[in-house]
Parts: structure tokens; C-alpha cells; sequence
């Protein structure tokens, strides 16, 4: 294997992949649980969260920066159903005025703050940059067994397997509660699950997830790969479990060939540049989910219409 | 820091040609985002917008491709906006055909149009990079919008169509409203329920498209979805909502605009949305019909009120009053002293009330139909509530069999 392809293709697709299939596990219950879009205003928060925490600090370290955009995620997550409670509005609305609200501040908190000498900008905050994480000491295959080497690697890939494995790990030891909850909340509560506290431990992980994953891939993945796959996936079967696998399958894709086609598939058509990677991989799972709605088996449901 | 003068010249629109034309376009757009957004709002549809405005990127993006792929420079405003409306129509058509044709609920639809057309206009972008063609600053500005570097006729392109979006609103208001408020009633009048909804989606996209240049496709949707929710605390009726949350709006894009003017380093399509979230903020907490502190007033004053009246009824039965709230409020109206006997002015009020609810007690009785009103009318004192006539007809039936009281 070429050490060349191991360090600037693998190792960013692999961070493409974890950040993908965390999120895709997650957003199953996103979706059946009506909350998809609170994928979306959680990663509109983080960039307000970020900014604050660069201000307190001076610095980009990561460790602040994402205590700023987890402490911005929950507050979001708490203002929403502040505004819904007293306003007495539909929960889409309350989520439109919190997340465009406080994605106005960081703007407005970025260009005010003088971030110049670091590069941290609005784009970088929506599509990342994933071509960037590769690991230039992996010049071939040995390398992987050098500690030296491997020290090299970008830190996002192992905080994003880290992530996936948080994730796993709620679901296998909530996963009764969270899909009796998820299913029939009414009888989740009758039986004595704690469903306020079930949902809200799975929007906590989204906005870990997603604050995780946005470090390292930008935004639009984060929002494509916590709705796309899991609403294809809901096209292709009635049940849960056969439901998550294909999400899970359908997040490895969109990773895969979308960094492939952004890369290597324009070389291909004989283009002399790469486009990115972040939002081709956020256009490859619409694309898969197009194509579910319109051949899945079970598109329509049990109705059948 | 803000500069008083430059702020201003820019409220009384004497901060140069562009900068008022933007204002007075920023003040327009901010109208018929907030009047359409009520709209919204009312058929629950509010996030829509987000899908819609999220899907113009792609449609930016081609447009610039073909523009400069036939010579012209990419950055013509028209020929980009043509591009986002198409694009927009696409995004809501696939979240229409996701919702209807699929077992899909609507919040999954609009997020998953969102980011795969924001996906692929991001991929476009970076070709339009890529390509080197240059001047595409222009491009970059639709994200998060800008009014600092536009050109004259871009400004008045876009204040020509704020002023043709307020002025399609204005001329539709009424059928909208309808539909929001009584949609059988909307239907047996003849009124196509399904176009007037078609028509509501062409405002949000217009209103959209128009706001790209000036706020961005991340912000823009705030227009839409601020002012009403802002609205919505101040009244209950739909026509007074859509006027106040135009209101909102078009303040918002003045101040935001005036702001940015006189500011450096303030973006104006934040600032309008900030400006927005402050109105918002303040109607949350102080507007009369439903503001935070009002309620919180009116549950404090109705509080008082039970108090006084079951303190004095306790004063007249004899017995002692345990509860320090209701001793607190007694002691500070001056109907008992320190050591809780009661004062001269205490026995008479006692009297009063318990004559106030004898009668109310009789009123009730004749007018079952008012027990829900009387439930709070009845610790006011009566004349205040019921007319001369009512009270006398009252009296002459409490004086008259001498049935006696019914003490509660």
C-alpha cells in the first residue's frame, strides 16, 4: 500500500467515516422522534459557543473550544424550550429564533473579536476543512505500528472514534428505554422510564456528536449525516434494528465515494482540482436519499398510499 | 465604539446615496418578512423557510457558472437571484414530494434538503474557486450578506423588489389571513386553500431571495420567524399580529442597518437579526397580553385579592388568621393593627365583603352561564363590575325572604 494514499486519503476518509456514522446513529431516533431538526440548531449554536470560548481565552486550543460550543448546544437546547413554553409556539419556530438568533451573536462576536492572526472563519465553520487532516508522518505501511509516527495523526480522529464509541455505548445500555420511549412515550412514562431524561441524554450526545464531528468536518456534514442517512434508512425498512444498520451503511457510503468523488473522482473527469470534500459528502447522502424515495421498499410505510 | 453622529446620519438617511437606498430596502424587506412570516407562522410552517433559503446556493452557484461560461461577469445580482429562486422552487418541491410521496415527516424533509442542496452549492463554490474566475467575492456574500461593498444598482435592484414583495403582501393579506385563521370558512368563501399556500411559499421565497444579498442564506430565515414569534406576545388576533410583526421587522432592518452603517465591523444581516432578537427579548418579557413579567403581575394581583377577601371573611366569622400572606397584605391595607385585632376600617370592609359576596352568590345563582367570568370578577369590588340596576335588583332579593345567607 502507498504510504502517500494511506496519509492523505485514508486517514482523512477514516475521519469522515467516524464523524458520518456517529452522527447516523444518532439521528435514527432524531428522525423517528420528530426532532431531526435540532441536529441543525445544535450545529448553528456551536459557532457562537467557539467564539465566546476564544474570547475568554485568547486561544483556539480544542479543549475550550469545545467546552464553549457543548455550553452553547445545552443552552440553546434549554432557550428553545424556554421560548416555546412561555411563547407558546409550535417548536420549529422557537428552534428558528433561538439558533438564527444566536448564530447572529457569533457573527457578530467574530468580526468584532480580532481573530486575525488565528484562521478561524464562518466558512471554515460550515464545511470544515477534512482534505486538511491528513497524517504526513505515515509515509507507508510499517508506519502504522511506529509510535512516533502514529502521534502524528491528527487528534480528530481519535476524538471522533472516542465519540463513536460514547455513542455505541448509549445505545446498547439505553436502548430499551430509548426505543420504548422513542415509540410510546405515553407508556414509556407508565412504566416507569425516565422519557424526559432519555431524550434528554440523547440531545446531549447529538450536540457532543455534532460538536465533535464539526471540529474536524465542518457543520454540513454533521446536519446531512444526522438526517440523510437515517431518512433513507426509514425508507428501506420497518425495523428498528434492520433501520440502523442501513443507516450506518448508508453514512459509510456518503463518506466514502463523496471524499472520493471530491478528490480522486475529479482527477477522473480529467478536472485539474478537487472541490469539497465536506459538502460533496453532504450532497452524496441527499443523492442516496433521493434515490430511496424513490425505489425503497418501504418508502410509503405501512399505509401503503 | 459607535460613532453617535455617523448612527444618526444613518437613522435621517444622510449617510450616502447606497446606504440609504439599502435602509430604506433593509426597511421594506423587514416588512414583508414580518407580515409574511405570520403567515408562516400560523400554518406552522415556519422552518420551511429555512429549507428554502438553504437550497439557494446551488441555484447561485450555477447561475454564476453559465454567466461566466457565456462571457459575462458571474457577479450580474439579477441573473444570481434568477438562479436562487430556481434552485429555492427545487428545495421546497423536494420537500413537498418528500412529504406527500414518502412516509417522511416534514422536519426530516426540510433537514435533509437543507444540507444536501447547501452541500452541493458548497461544492459549486469551491469550483467557482477552483476555476480562478475572478471577482467571485461577490459570491461569498450570499452566505452571511453584506451591504459594504454593494454596488448602486445592486442596492436599487433590491430595494425595486422589497418594494415589489410588500406590495404583492399587501395586496394578498387578506386571503392569507383567512386561510390562516378559518380555513372551512376560507374554502365555502372560494378561496383555493392549496393556491393560497402555493402563493404563501412564492412571498417566503421572494422575501428569501431578496434578503440574500443583504442578510444571507444562513440568516435570512430570522426575517421570517422573528418579528411573528415576537408578535405573537402582544395580541391574540391574526390582523393586529401581522401589522405588529411588519412593525418589528421594519424596525429591525432600520436600526440594523443604521447600525452597521455607523459601525465598523458590523455585518449588517447579524445585526438586523440581532436587532430582531432584542425585540423579541423585550416583547417576551414585557408586552401586555402575554409577556412574561404581566403574567407574572396579574397571577401576583389576583393573589392579593383572594387574600383581602378571605382575610376579611375570616375577620368577620371571629377566627384567627394563620396565613402570613394574607396577614401580610390585611396589615399593609390598614385592616388590622399590629397584634392582628382588627381596625374600624377592617370590621367595615368585612362587612362590605361579605354583603359583596352574599350578593354574588345570588347573582350567580340566577346567571349559571356567568360562573366562569364571576370566578374572577367576584373579588372586584360589584359596583365595579355589574351596573346600578343589577346591584339594586340583587339587594332587593337579598333583603327580601328572609332566607338566610348562603355563607360559603
Amino acid at each position: 500500500m502507498d504510504g502517500l494514499y494511506i496519509g492523505l486519503v485514508l486517514v482523512p476518509t477514516l475521519i469522515g467515516v467516524l464523524a458520518a456514522v456517529s452522527c447516523a446513529l444518532l439521528g435514527n431516533f432524531l428522525v423517528l422522534r420528530k426532532q431531526s431538526l435540532m441536529g441543525d440548531a445544535v450545529s448553528h449554536v456551536v459557532l457562537p459557543g467557539i467564539v465566546v470560548a476564544f474570547i475568554f481565552t485568547g486561544s483556539m486550543s480544542v479543549g475550550p473550544m469545545l467546552l464553549g460550543a457543548a455550553a452553547a448546544a445545552l443552552l440553546s437546547a434549554l432557550l428553545i424550550e424556554l421560548v416555546r413554553n412561555l411563547g407558546k409556539v409550535e417548536p420549529g419556530a422557537a428552534m428558528g429564533v433561538v439558533f438564527t438568533a444566536l448564530f447572529a451573536l457569533g457573527v457578530v462576536l467574530l468580526e468584532q473579536s480580532d481573530t486575525r492572526d488565528v484562521h478561524f472563519d464562518v466558512e471554515h465553520a460550515l464545511y470544515g476543512n477534512l482534505e486538511s487532516l491528513v497524517w504526513l508522518a505515515g509515509m507507508d505501511a510499517s508506519s502504522m505500528f511506529e509510535p512516533e509516527a502514529l502521534a502524528d495523526l491528527p487528534p480528530q480522529l481519535g476524538r471522533l472514534a472516542l465519540a463513536l464509541v460514547a455513542v455505541i455505548a448509549f445505545l446498547v445500555f439505553f436502548w430499551r428505554q430509548l426505543v420504548v420511549s422513542t415509540f410510546d412515550p405515553v407508556f414509556a412514562h407508565a412504566a416507569g422510564v425516565p422519557v424526559r431524561f432519555v431524550g434528554a441524554a440523547l440531545i446531549s450526545l447529538v450536540a457532543v456528536v455534532a460538536v465533535t464531528a464539526f471540529e474536524a468536518v465542518g457543520a454540513i456534514i454533521t446536519i446531512a449525516m444526522l438526517i440523510c442517512p437515517a431518512a433513507a434508512a426509514r425508507l428501506m425498512t420497518n425495523r428498528l434494528l434492520p433501520q440502523i444498520l442501513w443507516s450506518v451503511f448508508f453514512a459509510l457510503v456518503s463518506a466514502v465515494v463523496g471524499f472520493w468523488a471530491a478528490g480522486s473522482g475529479m482527477e477522473l473527469i480529467g478536472s485539474g482540482f478537487s472541490v469539497s470534500a465536506a459538502g460533496m459528502i453532504a450532497a452524496v447522502s441527499g443523492a442516496i436519499l433521493g434515490l430511496c424515495a424513490v425505489a425503497a421498499p418501504q418508502r410509503k410505510g405501512a399505509l401503503g398510499h | 465604539m459607535i460613532d453617535a453622529t455617523a448612527f444618526v446620519n444613518a437613522l435621517t438617511f444622510n449617510a450616502g446615496y447606497n446606504t440609504a437606498i439599502v435602509a430604506i430596502g433593509a426597511v421594506l424587506l423587514g416588512w414583508a418578512g414580518g407580515t409574511v412570516g405570520t403567515f408562516l407562522l400560523l400554518r406552522q410552517r415556519s422552518l420551511v423557510s429555512d429549507a428554502l433559503s438553504h437550497a439557494t446556493l446551488p441555484g447561485v452557484g450555477i447561475a454564476f457558472l453559465v454567466m461566466a461560461w457565456f462571457g459575462g461577469s458571474g457577479r450580474f445580482l439579477p441573473g444570481l437571484l434568477i438562479g436562487a429562486a430556481i434552485s429555492a422552487m427545487l428545495g421546497l418541491a423536494s420537500v413537498e414530494w418528500l412529504t406527500r410521496r414518502t412516509r417522511l415527516q416534514s422536519d426530516a424533509a426540510i433537514g435533509a434538503v437543507l444540507s444536501s442542496f447547501f452541500g452541493l452549492g458548497v461544492v459549486l463554490l469551491t469550483v467557482i474557486q477552483s476555476l480562478g474566475i475572478g471577482r467571485q467575492a461577490g459570491i461569498g456574500s450570499f452566505l452571511l450578506g453584506s451591504t459594504s461593498g454593494m454596488l448602486r444598482n445592486e442596492a436599487i435592484t433590491l430595494a425595486v423588489l422589497a418594494l415589489g414583495v410588500a406590495f404583492l403582501v399587501f395586496v394578498l393579506r387578506r386571503q392569507l389571513t383567512l386561510v390562516c385563521f378559518d380555513e372551512t370558512f376560507a374554502r365555502t368563501s372560494g378561496i383555493d386553500i392549496r393556491r393560497t399556500d402555493l402563493l404563501l411559499m412564492l412571498l417566503v421565497m421572494a422575501v428569501t431571495v431578496t434578503g440574500l444579498r443583504v442578510v444571507g442564506l444562513i440568516l435570512v430565515v430570522a426575517l421570517l420567524i422573528i418579528p411573528p414569534v415576537a408578535a405573537r406576545f402582544w395580541t391574540d388576533k391574526t390582523n393586529t399580529m401581522v401589522v405588529v410583526s411588519g412593525f418589528v421587522g421594519a424596525v429591525s432592518g432600520f436600526i440594523g442597518t443604521a447600525l452597521s452603517a455607523s459601525v465598523p465591523n458590523f455585518p449588517a444581516g447579524p445585526v438586523i437579526v440581532l436587532v430582531a432578537a432584542c425585540l423579541f427579548v423585550f416583547s417576551l418579557l414585557f408586552a401586555p397580553a402575554r409577556g412574561v413579567f404581566y403574567g407574572l403581575y396579574r397571577s401576583r394581583a389576583f393573589s392579593r385579592k383572594v387574600h383581602r377577601r378571605q382575610g376579611l371573611l375570616a375577620i368577620l366569622r371571629g377566627e384567627a388568621i394563620y396565613d402570613r400572606d394574607t396577614i401580610k397584605v390585611l396589615k399593609g391595607e390598614g385592616y388590622i393593627n399590629a397584634d392582628a385585632t382588627p381596625t374600624k376600617t377592617g370590621l367595615d370592609a368585612a362587612e362590605n365583603a361579605a354583603r359583596e359576596e352574599a350578593l354574588w352568590t345570588i347573582y350567580l345563582r340566577d346567571n349559571p352561564d356567568a360562573a366562569y367570568r364571576a370566578a374572577r370578577m367576584r373579588l372586584d369590588p360589584i359596583a365595579e363590575r355589574l351596573t346600578t340596576g343589577e346591584i339594586a335588583e340583587l339587594e332587593k332579593q337579598f333583603s327580601g325572604p328572609a332566607a338566610a345567607l348562603p355563607v360559603q
